[in-house]
């Protein structure tokens, strides 16, 4: 699941593929813009069937964040 | 004092009138006189709305999944003649392009445009819209003013703002007016539970140069009008109410 997620979220980022890791906080990249935003969460449900609240998602910082998230929301 | 906005002795239909816009013009109505239908999914939902209702018309409800055919043509059967139609279900959807599902494709145009078209479609044929009656789509600025993440939203409001105007000229020789009515950022539930966060509606306030966003009741105001005789010169409008929102 962790895999696909980096490699999705590469490709919102604009970012070469194996490029992010777990510790990035990924609002802190260039790219990282209302778009991007609005692509993760709609990525999250597309993919993997998960749903995050603004608020709670507003919470998230590092990729290690999301993928830890996501995973219990998946269980 | 003239009484401008009598509405005694009219039936109006309300689609998704259970709550926000669409019960909030039911309430205004009903004041003004008029025998309220209200028509939505939640039963539970639509007895609450119901007790809301004052006036002198007699005010009822049907359930019903607008997204169903045969739901659409059974109801179209039951009910009474009508003089007013207000077509507000809806749903809003905020997602990029790349990712819109099919099923969210169909499930927009068929609960925005297609339910509508063939509701209207079946009651036209068994002649249940009397001639003078008024019908008011309720639309979107969206379909004017594009925000990112609205396409599917937007493109569903925007198809029926042309039928609004397709509908007005055929319904024209019949007396029955048709108009749809446009609203900026209105605070309903389906607003605090989208996706949008507290920050960004503070950012999107301040596009509004009245200050605020909209309230149902300034679109149920606005449905009043329509509903009444005194709109009987206005068919085929497309009504922006945005707070000056679409003035820059």
């Amino acid at each position: 699941m962790e895999e696909e997620l980096i490699k999705q979220l590469e490709d919102i980022l604009e970012l070469d593929k194996g490029s992010l890791s777990f510790a990035d906080i990924f609002r802190d990249f260039d790219q990282w813009d209302s778009m991007a935003n609005l692509s993760l969460i709609a990525m999250l449900d597309d993919s993997f069937g998960v749903n995050i609240e603004t608020d709670r998602f507003r919470e998230l910082k590092t990729v290690g964040d999301l993928i830890e998230e996501v995973r219990s929301r998946m269980v | 004092m003239p009484d401008f906005f009598n509405l005694r002795n009219k039936t109006i239909l309300i689609t998704g009138g259970s709550s926000g816009i669409g019960l909030a013009t039911a309430k205004i109505c009903a004041e003004y006189g008029a025998s309220i239908i209200l028509v939505a999914r939640n039963k539970e939902k639509l007895i609450k709305a119901l007790k809301q209702l004052e006036g002198i018309g007699n005010h009822s409800y049907y359930t019903l999944d607008l997204t169903s055919d045969d739901c659409i043509i059974e109801l179209a059967n039951q009910l009474p003649k009508l003089d007013g139609i207000v077509l507000n279900a809806g749903m809003v959807k905020r997602v990029p392009i790349r990712y819109i599902k099919r099923e969210d494709l169909e499930y927009m145009f068929n609960l925005t445009l297609h339910s509508t078209i063939i509701l209207l479609q079946n009651l036209l044929k068994i002649k249940k819209i009397v001639p003078g009656s008024s019908i008011c789509f309720i639309s979107s600025v969206s379909s004017k003013k594009i925000s990112l993440g609205y396409s599917l939203y937007s493109s569903a409001k925007g198809a029926l703002n042309s039928f609004t105007k397709s509908l007005a000229l055929e319904l024209a020789s019949k007396q029955i007016r048709v108009n749809a009515i446009l609203p900026g950022l209105v605070q309903t539930e389906g607003v605090k539970n989208g996706n949008l966060t507290e920050e960004q509606l503070i950012e999107h306030l301040k596009e509004y140069p009245l200050g605020r966003f909209g309230h149902s009741e300034d679109v149920g105001g606005l449905v009043l009008y329509l509903m009444s005789d005194i709109s009987g010169w206005m068919t085929g409008s497309l009504i922006t109410i945005d707070g000056g929102y679409t003035l820059r």
